[in-house]
């Protein structure tokens, strides 16, 4: 195969992995807002476990974002 | 024309300084911007809040709210006593915040798209709280690799994971913040390549242009919203970290 084209199919592998970051992310967000809708009182002392759980789950589809990059830029 | 996304974060000798054997020691356009960075948080901080009048003005106003916010935030992490970290905590907020921001308007240098820079204020976290942790508990700091209350047999796996994870930390410390700038100013610049495409087809070409451009604007919007959010993530981080150096059991 053409290297040229298997760096390009590598890089369209590697965004999959953003489909799972944006499922955690979307869970994150989900859940907060059930649980806050049910207990509202208690949802504005929870903002920083709900940035913490969104930055750990977006961190895995940046990492893939990056090997695309790296494949398309660097290597 | 498809412009080179990747020619924006370029790093250009703006003056050189200094020349010590082969290496030469230039003062950069990361350099420069990282000093607009610290001269945007000093005027903000020292500036709005010198004239200290009761009722704040619109600027004293914004300056007091974002130090609220970081104490808040540090004193419900990391307690009472992580309030002595309090400076590392805002200058990292205020410089990352700062950098970030001013990287969204066209023709400047985000400063935090570089992983050198991201890792050397990740690294700085790890240490302090390596540091910090051996130097207020000792040898009880190394507890944090092994929860309360595992049963004997499974603790030889739990704390090899608890140390990858730690170890870890600095990399993803910094590689979320850097991959975000770099993801987002990436995107910007393609599709406002497409409106530069589109635009020199024709008259048919001009008018679809509105939509990349329109999408543009809505980026730019989404990328300032990512670059508060991601210097408030980092500081989060920060304060989580420095928690475990203060109260490592779990």
């Amino acid at each position: 195969m053409d290297p040229m084209a298997a760096k390009f199919i590598g890089a369209g592998l590697a965004c999959i992995g953003m489909g799972g970051a944006a499922i955690g992310v979307a869970n994150v967000f989900g859940q907060f807002l059930s649980g806050a809708l049910r207990n509202p009182s208690a949802a504005a002392g929870q903002n920083t476990n709900l940035f913490l759980g969104f930055a750990l789950a977006e961190a895995f589809g940046i990492f893939s974002l990056l090997i695309a990059l790296l494949l398309l830029f660097v290597l | 024309m498809a412009a080179d996304p990747i020619h924006q974060f370029e790093i250009q000798n703006l003056v050189p300084l200094l020349k010590v054997g082969a290496a030469e020691i230039h003062f950069t356009n990361s350099a420069a911007f990282m000093i607009v960075a610290v001269g945007l948080t000093a005027a903000l901080l020292i500036g709005a809040t010198a004239g200290r009048r009761l009722v704040p003005t619109r600027m004293q106003s914004v300056a007091e709210l974002t130090y609220e916010l970081m104490a808040s935030t540090l004193r419900n992490s990391a307690g009472e006593e992580g309030m002595k970290f309090f400076p590392l905590v805002l200058s990292l907020f205020m410089f990352i915040l700062m950098s970030n921001v001013v990287g969204i308007i066209p023709y400047t240098f985000t400063v935090t798209s570089h992983i050198i820079i991201t890792a050397a204020l990740a690294l700085t976290v790890f240490f302090t709280v390596i540091i910090y942790g051996i130097y207020r508990n000792g040898l009880h700091f190394f507890n944090l690799f092994l929860p309360s209350g595992i049963p004997g047999w499974m603790a030889p796996m739990i704390i090899v994971i608890e140390l990858l994870s730690f170890l870890s930390r600095p990399i993803s410390h910094s590689v979320r913040l850097f991959a975000n700038m770099l993801a987002g100013h990436i995107t910007l610049k393609l599709v406002g390549g497409f409106v530069v495409m589109m635009g020199s087809v024709g008259v048919l070409g001009t008018a679809g242009a509105i939509a990349p451009l329109a999408l543009t604007v809505a980026l730019t919007a989404l990328e300032l919203l990512v670059a508060v959010l991601q210097a408030y993530v980092f500081t989060i981080l920060t304060c989580i970290y420095l928690n475990d150096a203060i109260h490592p059991g779990h």
